[in-house]
C-alpha cells in the first residue's frame, strides 16, 4: 500500500475514516488545497458567514451528538476568529477538532500575508494543538487529535496545516490504535475509579443524614444520566443539576431540585448549603455555584468524582476524591452500596431532611409577577409558553444573559442533550450558530434558540447559512432593548447608574432582518400574541423562523447570589422576601 | 541584593523535574502554565535524557505549596508531559554551572585565581584586564563563590539554573556499588 497522495487528500481521507459527516468552515488562501479533495468527499461542508459561527456550530453539533464537531478555516484572521469558540469549547469540555490553514513552512516566521502564530495563540484555549510540519504526519496527527478530543476530559484540539504540507505528496498509512497510543506516552486518562475510594464513598453515602447529589456537566460527557438516576433512586436522595448538567436528571423527577448557583432556585442553593454530604459527580465547584467559597456548604463532607485529577481539591478539598469516568464510577458506587446493604448495613433515615427540602420547595417556587392587562410582556411568561408549546424532544439553545438564566430556570429538561449553552465562557453570540450545529447533528429534532437582542446581533448572520444550507431552526429573541444582565447589575450594584447598556427598541428591525436572511419573521408585543406566534413558528419546518418578543426591560433574574456573596444570603424576589426565615 | 541565594534559602522554593516528549513547543506549553498564573520561574534547565525522545526540564519556582499543587496537576494534563516529580531539596542532589568574567588588573589576578582554586573552579580564559572562570557544584556553593567574586567587579555572569536528581537511598547506593557504578 505505497500509494502517493497529497497531504490535503490525506487530511480529508483521515477525516472520513474518523467518521466525520460534517465540516463547518470557510476557505481561504492557505487552506485552499484542502478544499479541493473535499469536493470528491461524502463529507458535507457547511459554508458559514463568519468563522466564529463555524466554531459554535461544531460545538452545538458535539453537544447534542457526543461526537466531535469539526471546523475548518484558513490562516491568520480566520484562525483568530476561531479563538472564542475554541476557548468556549475548552471551558465547557466540548470535543471539537479545528483545522486551520497556515502559510507555507518556508514562510513561517516572516510575517507573511495572513500569517499568525496560531498554535501560540490557541495554546491556552485548546486541550492540545499541533503544527504539522510534514505531509507524512497528517494521518497520525488526525488520529491523535480525535483520540485526545474525545477521551478523558473532552476538549478542543487544533491542527495547524501549512499550505506546502497540504500540497506535498506523502505515502498513505493509517496508524493502528496501538501506534496512536504509543505515540502519546504522556497521555493516559484514568477511567476506572479507585476501589478503596469507591467503598469509602458508599459507606459515607449510607451514613449521611443530609445528602445531596451535585450533578455537573461531566454526567453528560460520560453519558452517565441513567447511572445517576439509578443511584439517586437507590439512595432516595435529591439531585441538583448545574447549568451544564440541565437534562442530566429529569426535571419532572420528584428528586430533582433543578439548578443551584448564582441564579439557581432557592431550594437547590439552600439544600447544598445545608447538606452534610455533597456527592459531587462531574462538577467543579465553579464560583457561580459556590458563591463565596469560604462559606459554601460549611458542614458538608465532599465526595468528588471527576475524570480530571486537576479538579480534585482545586476549589474545595474532597474527603473522598475519585478520579474516573462518571458513569463507570457511579456504577461501581451503586454496586458497593448494594453490597453493603446486602451485608446488613442500613442507610441513615433521611426523611426529615427530605421533608425539610420539600418545605423549601413549597415556599420558594420560581416566581415572577404575572402580566396585568396592558403591562409589558414578561420574558418568563414567553419562556413558559415556548416550553409548553414545544414539540416532544425539542432541543433548547441559548445565548448569554438574562434570557439564558430564565431559559435554564423555566424550561423543563427531561432528557439529556436537549440543552445547549455556553456556561464556562459565557459567550454572547453562541446560540444561533450553536442551534444550527445542533440541528445538523439532530435533524429529527425541533431546535429552538432563545437569544437576547444583544447576543443576536453578534452572530445573526449565520441565519443566512441556515437558509442557504436548509437547516431550519427557530429563534426566540427576548428583546428587552438592553444588555439586560449588565443593566441588572448596574441597577442593583451601581445605584441605577446605567452606563452603555441601552440598545434600542426599534433598531435593528428584527423582523425585516430575519426576512432578509430568508427566514420568517414574527413580532410579538402583547401576551395574547404569544401563543399564536409560537404555534405558527412550530408549524413551519421548511425554513428558519425568528420570533421577536418585545419584553419588559425592567425584569430582573431572581433568585440571585451576587458575586462575592455567601449562598446563605441569596437574594429572593422581593415579593418572596417576607418568607425568608423559612430558608433556615 | 543577592537574588541568587533567594531560591536556596527561601522556604517556598520548589524543584520540579518534568519529563517531556522532546518536541517543538513543549517548553512554551510548560512555561505558559506558570506565566498565566503570574508565577515567576526562578530557573529552568532543559536537555535530552538518556532516551533522545524525552527531555528533562528542571524548574525552580518560588510558589506556595497549594497553588503549586494545582500547577503540577495542570502540567500533568499536558499531552507532551510524561512524568513529573517534585524533588525535595533535602533529598535530592542539585548541581549548577556558573561562568563569570571578572575585571581584574594583572597585579590582582592572583587573588581571583586563588579564590577559584579554593572553590575547585576552573580558569577558562585570561586577558590583560579580565579573567573568565567557571565553577560547577551545588547552588549554595555557587552563591558563595559569586558573592566573593562580586568584590572584584563582575563584567558578565551566567548560571545555568540547577539540574537535580533524587538522592539514592542507602539500599540503592549499595546496589549501584555492586554494579560498579558508584563514583
Ligand atoms: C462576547 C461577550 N461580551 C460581553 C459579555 C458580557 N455580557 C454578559 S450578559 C450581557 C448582556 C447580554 O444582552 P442580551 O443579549 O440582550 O441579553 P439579556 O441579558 O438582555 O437577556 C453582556 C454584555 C459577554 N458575556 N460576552
Ligand atoms: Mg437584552
Amino acid at each position: 500500500m505505497t500509494q502517493k497522495i497529497t497531504g490535503a487528500q490525506a487530511l480529508i481521507r483521515a477525516l472520513e475514516l474518523e467518521n466525520v459527516d460534517t465540516i463547518f468552515g470557510l476557505p481561504g488562501g492557505c487552506i485552499l488545497p484542502a478544499y479541493d479533495p473535499l469536493l470528491d468527499s461524502p463529507i458535507r461542508h457547511i459554508l458559514v458567514r463568519h468563522e466564529q459561527g463555524a466554531g459554535h456550530m461544531a460545538e452545538g453539533y458535539a453537544h447534542v451528538t457526543g461526537r466531535p464537531g469539526v471546523a475548518m478555516v484558513t490562516s491568520g484572521p480566520a484562525a483568530t476568529n476561531m479563538v472564542t469558540p475554541l476557548c468556549d469549547a475548552y471551558m465547557d469540555s466540548i470535543p471539537m477538532i479545528c483545522i486551520t490553514g497556515q502559510v507555507p513552512t518556508t514562510a513561517i516566521g516572516t510575517d507573511a500575508f495572513q500569517e499568525c502564530d496560531t498554535v501560540g495563540i490557541t495554546r491556552s484555549v485548546t486541550k492540545h494543538n499541533e503544527l504539522i510540519m510534514s505531509a507524512d504526519d497528517v494521518p497520525l496527527m488526525v488520529r491523535q487529535a480525535f483520540h485526545i478530543a474525545t477521551t478523558g476530559r473532552p476538549g478542543p484540539v487544533l491542527l495547524d496545516l501549512p499550505k506546502d504540507v497540504l500540497q506535498n505528496s506523502m505515502t498513505w498509512h493509517w496508524p493502528s490504535d496501538e501506534e496512536v497510543l504509543d505515540s502519546l506516552p504522556g497521555y493516559k486518562p484514568v477511567s476506572k475509579g479507585h476501589p478503596r475510594m469507591i467503598k469509602e464513598a458508599a459507606r459515607m453515602i449510607l451514613d449521611a443524614k443530609q445528602p445531596i447529589l451535585y450533578a455537573g456537566g461531566g454526567i453528560l460527557k460520560a453519558r452517565a444520566a441513567d447511572a445517576l438516576r439509578e443511584l439517586a433512586e437507590l439512595i432516595d436522595t435529591p439531585v441538583v443539576t448545574t447549568l451544564m448538567a440541565r437534562g442530566a436528571f429529569p426535571d419532572d423527577h420528584p428528586l430533582c431540585l433543578g439548578m443551584p448557583g448564582m441564579h439557581g432556585n432557592a431550594t437547590a442553593i439552600t439544600a447544598m448549603q445545608k447538606s452534610d454530604l455533597l456527592i459531587t459527580l462531574g462538577a467543579r465547584f465553579d464560583d457561580r455555584i459556590t458563591g463565596k467559597v469560604a462559606t459554601f456548604a460549611p458542614d458538608a463532607k465532599i465526595i468528588h468524582v471527576d475524570i480530571d485529577p486537576a479538579e480534585q481539591g482545586k476549589v474545595r478539598r474532597p474527603d473522598v476524591p475519585i478520579v474516573g469516568d462518571c458513569r463507570l464510577v457511579i456504577e461501581e458506587i451503586i454496586k458497593a452500596i448494594k453490597d453493603l446493604l446486602n451485608g446488613g448495613e442500613k442507610q441513615q433515615d433521611i426523611s426529615a431532611w427530605k421533608s425539610r427540602v420539600s418545605g423549601w420547595r413549597e415556599q420558594f417556587p420560581l416566581y415572577y409577577p404575572t402580566n396585568e392587562p396592558g403591562e409589558a410582556l414578561k420574558p418568563q411568561y414567553c419562556l413558559e409558553q415556548l416550553r409548553d408549546g414545544a414539540p416532544e424532544g425539542t432541543i433548547l439553545c441559548s445565548g448569554v444573559g438574562q434570557h439564558q438564566m430564565w431559559s435554564s430556570q423555566y424550561w423543563k429538561f427531561n432528557e439529556p442533550y436537549t440543552w445547549v449553552n455556553s456556561g464556562g465562557l459565557g459567550t454572547m453570540g453562541f446560540s444561533v450558530p450553536a442551534a444550527i450545529g445542533a440541528k445538523v447533528g439532530r435533524p429529527d429534532r425541533t431546535v429552538w434558540a432563545v437569544d437576547g437582542d444583544g447576543c443576536f446581533q453578534m452572530t445573526a448572520q449565520e441565519l443566512v447559512t441556515a437558509s442557504v444550507e436548509r437547516i431550519p431552526i427557530k429563534v426566540a429573541i427576548l428583546n428587552n432593548s438592553y444588555l439586560g444582565m449588565v443593566r441588572q447589575w448596574q441597577e442593583m450594584f451601581y445605584e441605577e447608574r446605567y452606563s452603555e447598556v441601552y440598545l434600542s427598541p426599534e433598531l435593528p428591525d428584527f423582523v425585516k432582518w430575519a426576512e432578509s436572511m430568508g427566514c420568517i419573521g414574527i413580532r410579538v408585543e402583547s401576551p395574547e400574541e404569544v401563543q399564536p406566534a409560537i404555534e405558527k413558528a412550530n408549524s413551519i419546518d421548511d425554513r428558519s423562523v425568528v420570533v421577536e418578543f418585545r419584553v419588559d426591560a425592567g425584569e430582573k433574574v431572581f433568585p440571585m447570589v451576587p458575586a462575592g456573596f455567601s449562598n446563605d444570603d441569596v437574594l429572593l424576589h422581593p415579593d418572596q422576601n417576607n418568607r425568608r426565615e423559612f430558608l433556615r | 541584593m543577592s537574588t541568587n541565594s533567594y531560591a536556596s534559602s527561601h522556604p517556598a522554593h520548589h524543584i520540579l523535574s518534568v519529563l517531556v516528549q522532546n518536541r517543538p513547543g513543549v517548553l512554551a506549553r510548560v512555561s505558559g502554565l506558570f506565566a498565566r498564573r503570574g508565577y515567576n520561574i526562578f530557573s529552568l534547565a532543559v536537555a535530552p535524557t538518556e532516551d533522545p525522545m524525552l527531555s528533562r526540564i528542571t524548574i525552580v519556582v518560588d510558589v506556595e505549596s497549594a497553588p503549586l499543587e494545582q500547577v503540577v496537576k495542570q502540567l500533568f494534563k499536558l499531552v507532551d508531559v510524561v512524568k513529573i516529580s517534585e524533588l525535595d531539596p533535602r533529598r535530592s542532589v542539585e548541581r549548577e554551572l556558573l561562568m563569570a568574567t571578572v575585571r581584574v588588573p594583572a597585579e590582582d589576578r592572583g587573588q581571583v585565581v586563588e579564590l577559584t582554586n579554593i572553590f575547585e573552579g576552573k580558569i577558562l580564559a585570561v586577558g590583560v584586564e579580565a579573567i573568565t572562570v567557571s565553577l560547577d557544584g551545588s547552588p549554595d556553593k555557587l552563591d558563595d563563590f559569586e558573592e566573593l567574586l562580586r568584590g572584584y567587579g563582575i563584567v558578565e555572569l551566567q548560571r545555568t539554573g540547577r539540574v537535580a536528581l533524587p538522592k539514592l537511598d542507602k539500599e540503592a547506593r549499595l546496589k549501584a556499588v555492586k554494579h560498579g557504578k558508584a563514583s
